[in-house]
């Protein structure tokens, strides 16, 4: 694998003009960026800018008309949820995506599926290499559990719980995917200030502690700023602004576009 | 007055009266609901994983039983022909994934529903290539499956016991709990899990649809082959056994298409609501009503309870 060759600072994944269009409407129009490993990337902009439809095209749910991508210095045009998964890019979604009968635990052992091999045999029985290797990746989602504290909810089926707590639970199923690069559809979208704390304080402890690199998109622009290391602005599909907080934030093209223009 | 008489009270008292008879009737029911319980099955396992309703089910159920006695035919010894069955409703699986569920992903339900329709008529075609249309006797003894009867005395009668039927109930039972546990404790059974639940969350983790649902059609058509060696074994397996596909809809209907339990105990009260009806109420109509009263149970069920005893409620957002 080419999993420790990136050094923290370069480029782990680049979008290079890359065009998405469902039949006439274009969703994405000649964008390239760069998120380089170990940073928080930000994506913003209006409501139907193409954010969510760049993270899509990042963990291959939507396949790009035109353009590249290179993800660990492998390039390609397109690729399957399963595989992106598999090279490592986990993902959460804007309107929670659980499996919602399952319990907390259960959902973030199924984020551990792909680290799992023991044969069906073994795992029938419940017996031999099956029951050590589920030891063991129990042991890793209880880290997890405790990481986010989230203990007392453990056998709580998803379904139960509060917005916030599910979109934690969402946030410990990435986690355990130990990925390389974490996509955060609106991690705090519909939460109380509290809440948002809570969650700014998981994401910069998952940056800083598990040095994991996040792309996130979300609409709090105080949060954004906070949190991330650099900002790229889309609008109507194309890229507006592309740099630090700071440089975004006085871009006179932002600007323009959140708080619109006199014609 | 006469009729309410006979309707409402006559048959309780003739219970009464016969215990033995009664109890032998509750049996012969529970047996025929144990096998409902199975077809079922079968039917909620595809519908959970994949929003389909295979109509197929039923046709799978012969094509099992025929595969097994037709190669048992052909010179293979039982145990390699139920080894070689096996295989074949795994190629099956696969066929069945590659060919007609991958490139209609993301159709509509009932596309996928009709193509079950197709799968029917194309094992039916396949089958009959291969084996005949003649019906088969099941290599009952070759796969040590007992034969005859045990008569207890009780109640002040006898009531009897058909071997087979008890080794069906035991079967039956054996796997729905190893499917119990297969689904909440495994890591495939998570994954299948994960799936019937959302298909985004499912591949963002990493789960391939496509190799879950070979897993799941291909536990499908060991269900299958369960039902058809039971089956088989009370009557026939002929392609008339394919109709019993019918009766599981009552079941599905009265238990919920999306529950396990509900399969279960769906089959148990058809099965045995069935045969008490024929057997105490039947002759006041001049008998027959075996064949039609499920779906009058399962049409009452509709009316008060349109999920049925177990099935998930479905609230939509509009």
């Amino acid at each position: 694998m080419t999993r420790e060759s990136i050094q923290k600072g370069e480029v782990l994944l680049a979008v290079d003009q890359v065009s998405l269009s469902f039949g006439g409407v274009k969703a994405i129009t000649d964008v390239s960026f760069d998120i380089r490993k170990g940073e928080i990337r930000a994506i913003i902009g209006p409501n139907g800018a193409g954010k969510t439809s760049m993270l899509n095209v990042i963990n291959g749910f939507y396949h790009p008309q035109q353009g590249k991508i290179t993800f660990k210095g492998q390039t390609r045009s397109k690729m399957r949820p399963s595989v992106a998964a598999a090279q490592g890019i986990a993902r959460t979604f804007q309107n929670v995506a659980l499996f919602k009968g399952m319990s907390t635990l259960d959902n973030i052992m199924s984020g551990r599926t792909l680290k799992m091999h023991s044969n069906f045999f073994w795992q029938c029985l419940r017996h031999g290499p099956a029951m050590d290797e589920e030891i063991r990746h129990r042991e890793f989602v209880e880290d997890i559990i405790d990481f986010l504290e989230i203990q007392a909810i453990r056998k709580v089926p998803v379904g139960k719980l509060p917005y916030g707590l599910q979109k934690r639970v969402e946030l410990g199923r990435a986690l355990a995917m130990e990925p390389d690069l974490l996509l955060l559809d609106e991690p705090m979208a519909g939460m109380n200030l509290e809440e948002k704390e809570d969650m700014s304080r998981f994401i910069i402890d998952v940056n800083t502690q598990y040095g994991t690199t996040i792309a996130l998109i979300e609409h709090d622009m105080g949060v954004v700023m906070d949190l991330s290391d650099r900002v790229v602005v889309l609008e109507y599909g194309r890229k507006l602004a592309d740099g630090t907080p700071d440089e975004v934030k006085a871009d006179q093209n932002v600007i323009d576009a959140y708080l619109g223009v006199a014609h | 007055m006469d009729i309410l008489f006979k309707v409402l009270i006559d048959p309780f008292l003739q219970m009464g009266a016969m215990p033995d008879l009664f109890v032998q009737t509750i049996w012969d029911g529970f047996v025929t609901g144990v096998l409902y319980a199975l077809i079922a099955l079968g039917f909620v396992l595809i519908f959970k994983a994949s929003g389909v309703f295979n109509f197929a089910q039923g046709i799978m159920v012969v094509f099992a039983g025929l595969t097994l006695v037709g190669l048992y035919e052909m010179g293979l010894p039982a145990p390699l022909a139920l080894l070689v069955t096996l295989g074949v409703m795994f190629v099956l699986a696969l066929a069945i994934e590659r060919v007609v569920l991958r490139p209609l992903v993301n159709q509509p339900d009932i596309i996928l529903f009709m193509a079950t329709f197709g799968i029917t008529y194309f094992l039916i075609g396949l089958g009959e290539l291969i084996f005949g249309g003649n019906p088969k006797q099941m290599i009952t003894d070759q796969l040590f499956l007992p034969r005859g009867a045990i008569e207890v005395k009780m109640l002040g009668g006898f009531v009897q016991f058909q071997k087979i039927d008890i080794a069906a109930a035991v079967i039956a039972v054996v796997m729905i709990v190893a499917l119990a546990v297969f689904f909440q404790k495994t890591r495939i059974g998570r994954a299948l899990r994960a799936v019937a639940d959302s298909h985004k969350a499912a591949l963002s983790v990493g789960i391939s649809l496509n190799q879950i649902w070979v897993i799941v059609w291909f536990t499908a058509g060991i269900v299958a082959l369960v039902t058809g060696i039971m089956w088989g074994a009370r009557s026939d397996v002929s392609f008339g056994l394919q109709v019993i596909a019918l009766k599981a809809l009552p079941v599905l209907i009265l238990g919920g298409f999306t529950s396990v339990p509900g399969a279960i105990v769906g089959g148990l009260i058809i099965g045995i609501g069935e045969k008490l009806g024929e057997f105490y109420w039947g002759p006041l109509v001049g008998g027959g009503i075996e064949s039609w009263l499920a779906y009058c149970i399962a049409l009452g069920f509709l009316l008060f309870r349109p999920q049925g005893l177990f099935g998930d409620k479905i609230i939509e957002r509009i």
